[in-house]
């Protein structure tokens, strides 16, 4: 059962060949025996899944059960679901209970989807690495000395040791692609504004979107199917009609033209991953598609644009956290200011401290023209390049990473190094574009993705390209040993 | 653009968030590092360029002025650090 596709665990439930509840079972139990290692889930609570999945099969037995109802979903610890801790991976939020559901959580319920727990994650999603999660680090299960990448770390990890059928994540630089690649997965991070981000716990508000992480990009397409929809609360939601995502999966690519940015083929990028990209796009061309070299020039900008839109966005977001209406407070102060301060010092891990903090500098008095007025126009270079390159191709590939997962502690004391493993992820939130990851190979035995960029509103075609390859490969289907 | 330990104190204290003096220090290189990878926004020239915030270029969206939320004060209050009579409690701020 832990290696089925969503599509087959749905005929399995709609056949009554299982229950839900026999479902949610099985995962909880694989949970329970696996997790103390890994790490990927920071809150359970089995009452309440396995409530969702009685109300499931009794909605499966009336008949009026969707291709989601009574299977269980890993939610990331960034969506507030109501009457569940949620805690965003920081001290700060260790114990709140969220008093209302996010729209995706709402959109899973609707679906009658259960929720099999809330997954560890970076500390307010800052991090590519999932170390900076104040409930521990996450084993990458494919070499548990390694990181499985942040910040949608526990997502991956769950999904990889197949402690869930699938979960969904948040992507503001990567965080979704990143961790999809270092697991072993495929991830989407849809265009901007597709997903509505009322209820997900703001980090970067002009760049965060979720998405869905799974084994394959047919069980991304169902997630999607779900996740995606016009809400009024989030201001930046997009008003669109509802679409299938499924709707392009078998389409031929006779005629697909990609794009290969010379940029992400140049220094930095390990030679071992090259390779495994390289081959993945030579099983493209064998697959009818034709290739063509594009440039985006502005590639090496991206990184320097994001440390200064995403901190100085935080900071905003941040200044939430002040002790007073939710969240941690600090045991002593002598007045109200000292109370803020030793509030969020207390309440916050060094790397949210350091973008918060740099995130204040570069909105201080004086320097917004020079750090963030400047970092939006580069930003809109950065989209120019894109929209120049899509005129040339209807996707682009490239590497999700420049490495495989890296060691735990091997970049945490130092932040710029960890910053440059979302070189070739970050400029796709810049732009807003959809990016997706999907599993292409191996490099000494850990996993390998390739990206695959579209332009807005793409992802159905985008979904078909990957369908199509792990139509006629297997990377996809493989599972780490010992689990 | 370099930092002082004072630069790192100030930012710190306009973010609310209390430093030690160790901590200070430490947070100096590494807030210079980062701030040393911004600096190359810089040598592009951006003259003329319109700043971009959202993909779509989109506006803001309008709506009626009116209630539409349900009073939910007692649940919203339950997860709050402390609060009394239906308000939050803080340190005296007028003697």
């Amino acid at each position: 059962m832990i290696n089925h596709s969503l599509n087959e665990l749905a005929a399995l439930l709609a056949g009554k060949k299982i229950s839900s509840a026999e479902l949610t079972r099985e995962f909880l139990v694989r949970i329970a025996k696996h997790n103390p290692a890994i790490n990927a889930f920071v809150t359970l609570d089995e009452e309440k899944s396995l409530a969702q999945a009685a109300a499931a099969d009794a909605r499966i037995a009336k008949g009026d059960g969707g291709p989601l109802t009574g299977i269980p979903i890993a939610q990331k610890d960034i969506f507030c679901a109501k009457g569940w801790r949620t805690t965003c991976g920081s001290k700060m939020l260790a114990n709140f209970t969220a008093p209302y559901d996010a729209y995706v959580i709402e959109q899973f319920d609707r679906a009658g989807a259960v929720n099999l727990g809330k997954t560890n994650m970076d500390e307010f999603a800052m991090g590519s690495s999932n170390e900076t999660s104040f409930f521990g680090k996450v084993q990458n299960p494919w070499d548990r000395a390694r990181v499985p990448g942040g910040s949608s770390g526990g997502s991956a990890a769950a999904v990889a040791a197949r402690l869930a059928p699938a979960a969904t994540g948040t992507d503001t630089g990567g965080s979704i692609r990143q961790p999809a690649s270092l697991c072993g997965l495929s991830g989407l991070k849809p265009t901007y504004g597709v997903c509505s981000r009322y209820g997900m716990i703001a980090f970067a508000s002009s760049l965060d979107q979720a998405g869905p992480m799974a084994k394959s990009c047919a069980d991304l397409s169902l997630m999607m199917n779900v996740m995606a929809g016009f809400d009024n609360r989030d201001s930046t939601s997009l008003q669109r009609d509802q679409e299938d995502y499924a709707r392009e999966l078998n389409k031929p690519l006779a005629g697909l033209r990609i794009g290969l940015p010379r940029e992400y083929f140049a220094e930095g990028l390990s030679a071992e991953v090259a390779k495994v990209v390289q081959d993945a796009i030579a099983e493209y061309r064998r697959l009818g598609a034709q290739t063509v070299e594009v440039s985006l020039p502005n590639t090496r900008l991206s990184i320097p644009v994001y440390y200064v839109l995403a901190p100085a966005e935080a900071s905003s977001n941040l200044a939430r956290y002040d002790g007073v209406r939710y969240g941690y407070r600090a045991p002593q102060y002598t007045d109200l200011l000292d109370m803020y301060c030793k509030t969020r010092a207390q309440g916050f891990g060094a790397e949210v401290k350091r973008r918060i903090m740099i995130g204040t500098y570069v909105l201080s008095a004086g320097y917004y023209d020079a750090y963030y007025l400047k970092a939006q126009k580069l930003r809109r270079l950065i989209a120019q390049d894109f929209a120049a390159a899509f005129k040339q191709c209807d996707v682009i590939m490239g590497p999700t990473a420049p490495d495989t997962a890296f060691k735990s502690d091997e970049k945490t004391d130092d932040p710029v190094a960890m910053y440059l493993q979302d070189i070739y992820t970050i400029a796709v939130n810049l732009a807003g574009l959809p990016g997706m990851s999907i599993p292409a190979g191996f490099a000494n035995g850990l996993p390998v993705g390739l990206q695959v960029i579209g332009n807005y509103f793409d992802e159905a075609r985008m979904l078909n390209v990957g369908h199509a390859y792990q139509q006629a490969t297997d990377w996809h289907t493989r599972m780490p040993e010992g689990l | 653009m370099s930092l002082t330990l004072n630069d790192v104190k100030r930012i710190a204290h306009l973010a609310r968030i209390e430093v030690q003096d160790s901590e200070a220090e430490a947070c100096l290189g590494q807030l210079s590092g980062i701030l040393g990878l911004i600096e190359e926004m810089q040598s592009v020239n951006t003259d003329g360029i319109e700043p971009m915030s959202h993909s779509q270029d989109v506006s803001q969206r309008l709506r009626e002025d009116a209630v539409t939320e349900a009073d939910q004060r007692a649940l919203f209050q339950s997860v709050a650090p402390a609060v009394e009579n239906g308000l939050y409690l803080v340190p005296k701020v007028i003697e």
